[in-house]
């Protein structure tokens, strides 16, 4: 295409071009003489508004715009893995081969490497008749992860040639379909526009919890895999701490962390950190299973838009294989406030607090590509995309548009509290604020794999925090030596589960992942506790006295017990407890 | 500055607040320098808020004042706003627009660079590990700062958070290395009381040869203060990174840069965000935060201390809670212990610093850091939500164990908080102190310490007095 615009004002990241006739919105334009990236997002007879991706700063009036004809999208192929890039899929570490250690404008560097051979074993037969996501063959991306090359959406056919088992870049073609419109050449590099979903069979209700290993989340407010989560709180209530948890330690086969207007050095402890740990169920580092998405607070405001679109199609990737994948987005407050800035700039009408009016839809566009899905093809393939979005409400409030907007679409809802946080209690969920609405859904699935009894010590341990959160306030007005000792004790024990089983160190080796089996026989341990103590307190033993139990260090220790060990060392806890209390009652 | 592409225009056709539109102009790039010359002759400079093909919205630093519609000439230089840097610029005073107002000659540039610079690649930045010690037990202790952190303090008008700083400026430290090591002091609005205060006290202790000072004072133009934090963090990452030097920057009041900013987004008539200040105050202060740092490969760091006032002490206003998203931590001033005679009045509460967690522990402060932390933190908080219970029900209605607790929490802010403005306590007392206050616990209340530390660190194993 040889379109060319004429910039006609600049205005921050958005400038306007006239002589734009023949555009479309959302194309990928390139801007001024430095052929910055930029988007279209809006048009007026020929003048287009464009969004620009790189810093404006000396753009002048009267320098072209070149229609590219394409809508911003990724690329797609094995080497993903383990990458990070910015907002608009540059990578990283050739930015700062080509250009140094400051990001500088006008960098162009490709997504997945060219001429890296890859070693490609063929599946699928020639001659069979192929249609969009069966498997043309498979390549071991990492040690975990088979990459499958499917059939692209909207190419079905009879498969005339498939490159025989060999290493081959991505760029070379390895299959041949006859479609209707022509024979097709497939290469492993495949390309989609981040703004546009990949299509599915159907969506199905989820009913298998992400694992994360942190005890608060599984066992109280459980997320799917395919589920949608929100994590708002105030700023050092603990909301990248969590995030990074779960990137690391979540069950699933894909993680894709998308850093959204947040800090750099945030990103530099991500990539400390992962290239070096272990997966804890398969033992592979974790960056190989990773993609990072870096678009911190000082770069590009625009960018960070697409920051969370190409994280988005990155996972619906890797789902389309089969996987269950796994979106951290922090923040999506900071997205939110992208999208202010330029709708500000474009002088829109501001809906509430100056976010634009169409904040709403397309905060639920975002969530609503995750979920568990039924995938194209013969094989019948099911995978899944959780996604699990921060919100930063300014001052803590949770009216604001962001938060409230996120909650109306997401299922869990993990509210952070600044006077948790302030008293160290990590990580800092509010147990009473807190929902899931996945628990009846999940509930099948621990009663099968790790205890009958779940459900039921779920419901009981929160009958006893909320129970706590209705004796306090009697407290707050009387002291706690009004109350009768039963409801002394029910104190004791909300207080033991919050220490023992809802406090975790994040930064504690061991604790840092609480495996589920772990978590179950804890909640076990700790409601015991509280039978017998109330066993103890209607045979007349003084509360006082049950407060001086030495065991009572023991429980709130727990969590740090070893993993290899846990088994044998709650059981010896456990006969401690019963024997101190007999020696109390009997 | 560049002569060949200049333009000199007289076409201003309005004059609003901090701002001056300019028509009949071609060729004007988004973000250059552009020079005014008044009626009266006198030079001023400005930058251009949005380019037209045909038309100019430029930001008047030095204030509009005497700027009219006929005889104001404009020039367009085709730079963006640059400084000159070199190693020289230490131990000197500028304004705040970068001109020497120490009576010594203009700086010989080694360098001349742009005040906005670019963005770290995240890829190339070093995690901070790097112990500082500030002598300031609170900070040391509870709430560690590394380098290349930013860790602003959050305080109120009328407290000590000038005396905080020059403290901080005066102590810090990297223990058992001997390092170059610089301040740059960024003044945007402040009294002259108060930039005398820091000079006065940089120049008793000898600081003063291994600082620079921009000054933008109360009574300078306030669209003035939008560059002069751009200016000291340009020659910051000069010294830090071409220089290998470690470079803590102090950047104070960062409540008057926002005003600053909300002025000219009012002058320019822009969709207002909370409390009228404009939607991308987040962007623009992570501009100027996130230039803290280290990058690999690179000797030298900069460290951030921003200050600003919380209005009405309020941290949910606009400023702070923007500052505290972007910032690793926070260290809040209080009043009530302003008002209780506790110097520094550190609420540790409220105070955070994300990045402790990599700068502590064994080979960096002590093995036992962490735990003791953590048991501090949870032992104060229940003494503060007893404190509360009792002026409701009175102490009678308390346990042994809460009395105690009660205690340790006013011996903490006593003994542990409080401190002497040149008292330098080295992290060993800073420890020492903390165990001695948690020895007033029964052991079994210890369950964030591991029982190894116990075992050798606290005061009645070890055989110690107990405080």
């Amino acid at each position: 295409m040889t379109e060319k615009g004429i910039i006609t004002r600049v205005t921050g990241p958005v400038i306007s071009a006239k002589n734009m006739r023949g555009s479309r919105m959302y194309e990928l334009v390139r801007v001024g003489n430095e052929r910055l990236i930029g988007e279209i997002i809006g048009l007026d007879e020929d003048v287009a508004t464009i969004q620009v991706y790189e810093e404006t700063g000396g753009v002048t009036p009267g320098e072209e715009v070149i229609s590219t004809g394409m809508p911003l999208s990724v690329e797609l192929g094995p080497g993903l893995l383990g990458k990070i890039y910015d907002g608009i899929q540059r990578p990283l570490d050739l930015i700062k081969l080509q250009m140094g250690d400051y990001i500088k404008r006008g960098v162009e560097a490709p997504a997945l490497e060219r001429d890296k051979k890859w070693e490609f074993a063929p599946v699928a037969k020639k001659g069979e008749t192929m249609g969009p996501g069966d498997i043309l063959g498979v390549v071991q991306e990492t040690k975990t992860i088979e990459h499958r090359i499917l059939v692209p959406p909207g190419i079905t056919g009879k498969l005339l040639e498939i490159a025989p088992k060999g290493k081959y870049t991505i760029e070379e073609t390895i299959a041949k379909i006859k479609t209707a419109e022509g024979v097709k050449k497939i290469q492993m590099l495949q390309k989609w526009p981040v703004r546009t979903g990949r299509p599915y069979v159907k969506k199905l209700d989820p009913s298998v919890p992400l694992i994360t290993g942190q005890r608060v989340i599984d066992t109280f407010f459980p997320v799917a895999k395919g589920g949608t989560a929100a994590i708002p709180g105030p700023f050092g209530s603990g909301k990248t701490v969590v995030q990074q948890l779960l990137a690391k330690w979540a069950d699933a086969d894909v993680i894709v962390y998308v850093g959204c207007g947040e800090r750099g050095n945030e990103m530099a402890d991500v990539l400390r950190e992962f290239p070096v740990l272990e997966d804890p169920r398969t033992g592979e580092l974790l960056m190989n299973r990773t993609m990072l998405i870096a678009n911190t607070s000082n770069m590009p405001v625009a960018a960070r838009d697409a920051s969370v679109y190409t994280g988005m199609t990155l996972a619906e990737y890797y789902r389309d294989m089969g996987y269950d994948v796994a979106l951290m987005a922090d923040s999506t407050s900071r997205w939110a406030e992208a999208m202010r800035e330029i709708s500000g700039r474009l002088e829109e009408m501001p809906g509430e607090e100056g976010y634009p009016a169409y904040l709403a839809s397309r905060l639920a566009d975002f969530y609503e590509r995750s979920g568990r899905a039924m995938l194209n093809g013969k094989d019948e393939k099911i995978g899944s995309i959780s996604v699990i979005g921060a919100v930063s409400p300014p001052g803590g409030d949770f009216s604001e548009p962001v938060t409230q907007n996120t909650l109306r679409i997401t299922k869990v809802f993990w509210a952070l509290d600044a006077d948790l946080a302030n008293k160290r209690h990590f990580p800092a969920i509010n147990w009473l604020q807190s929902y899931s609405l996945y628990l009846d859904g999940v509930k099948d699935w621990w009663h099968k794999e790790v205890g009958a009894k779940w459900e039921k010590m779920r419901n009981e341990a929160m009958s006893l925090l909320q129970k706590e959160s209705e004796l306090q306030e009697i407290v707050q007005l009387v002291g706690p030596d009004a109350l009768p000792e039963s409801d002394q004790a029910a104190l004791d024990g909300a207080k033991a589960i919050r220490e023992a089983f809802l406090m975790q160190n994040a930064f504690h080796k061991v604790d840092t992942y609480c495996p589920k089996e772990k978590q179950y026989r804890m909640l076990e341990i700790l409601l015991k506790f509280n039978e017998l103590m109330y066993e103890a307190i209607q045979k007349d033993v003084p509360i006082e006295r049950i407060r001086g139990l030495p065991v009572k260090e023991k429980l709130a220790r727990m969590g740090t017990v070893p993993d290899a060990e846990y088994q044998r060392r709650f059981e010896e806890i456990e006969k401690e407890m019963e024997a101190q209390f007999k020696d109390m009652v009997g | 500055m560049a002569v060949s592409k200049s333009k000199e225009y007289t076409t201003v056709t309005e004059v609003s607040g901090p701002l001056m539109v300019v028509e009949k102009v071609s060729d004007v790039a988004y973000g250059e320098v552009v020079e005014i010359e008044t009626p009266s002759g006198e030079r001023r400079r400005g930058q251009v808020l949005e380019a037209q093909t045909d038309k100019a919205i430029i930001q008047v630093f030095e204030g509009t004042r005497d700027l009219d519609t006929d005889w104001t000439s404009v020039r367009f230089t085709g730079e963006t706003m640059k400084i000159p840097v070199s190693i020289e610029v230490l131990g000197r005073v500028f304004d705040g627009t970068g001109t020497p107002i120490d009576g010594g000659p203009s700086i010989i540039p080694e360098k001349v660079l742009d005040i906005y610079g670019a963005p770290i690649n995240p890829y190339a930045r070093e995690f901070p590990r790097d112990f500082i010690e500030t002598g300031i037990s609170t900070i040391d202790g509870m709430n560690t700062l590394v380098r290349g952190q930013k860790l602003p303090i959050f305080s109120g008008a009328g407290l000590p958070h000038n005396e905080l700083a020059a403290q901080i400026a005066r102590q810090a430290k990297v223990l058992g290395k001997k390092e170059e090591f610089a301040v740059v002091f960024v003044a945007m609005g402040i009294t002259h009381e108060e930039a005398n205060f820091f000079i006065q006290d940089f120049e008793r202790t000898g600081a003063l040869e291994r600082a620079v000072m921009f000054l933008n004072l109360a009574d300078d133009p306030a669209i003035e203060r939008i560059i002069t934090p751009r200016l000291g963090l340009t020659t910051a990452e000069y010294l830090a990174f071409e220089k290998d030097m470690h470079i803590l920057v102090i950047l104070t009041n960062l409540t008057n840069y926002c005003e600053a900013l909300r002025e000219i987004a009012a002058a320019r008539g822009e969709v207002p965000g909370r409390r009228g200040y404009p939607g991308y105050m987040y962007t623009d202060l992570a501009s100027i935060y996130e230039r803290a740092g280290r990058i690999k490969g690179k000797k030298g760091s900069i460290t951030q201390m921003p200050m600003l006032t919380m209005p009405d002490d309020d941290i949910t206003h606009p400023i702070p809670d923007l500052t505290g998203y972007i910032t690793e931590g926070q260290i809040v001033l209080f009043r009530e212990f302003n008002r209780k005679g506790i110097y520094p009045p550190v609420d540790v509460l409220p105070c955070l610093s994300r990045l402790m967690q990599g700068g502590i522990g064994e080979g960096r402060t002590r093995e036992d850091h962490a735990d003791v932390n953590d048991q501090l933190y949870s032992a104060y908080a229940e003494g503060r939500r007893l404190r509360d219970l009792v002026a409701v029900v009175g102490e009678e209605a308390l346990t042994d164990l809460d009395r105690t607790y009660l205690e340790f929490a006013d011996r903490f802010e006593a003994e542990f908080v409080n401190q002497a403005v040149d008292e330098d306590r080295s992290i060993e007392k800073t420890l020492e102190i903390a165990w001695n206050l948690l020895s007033m616990l029964p052991e079994s209340e210890l369950k964030r310490i591991d029982p190894e530390f116990i075992k050798k660190y606290h005061p009645k194993r070890r055989g110690g007095k107990t405080g």
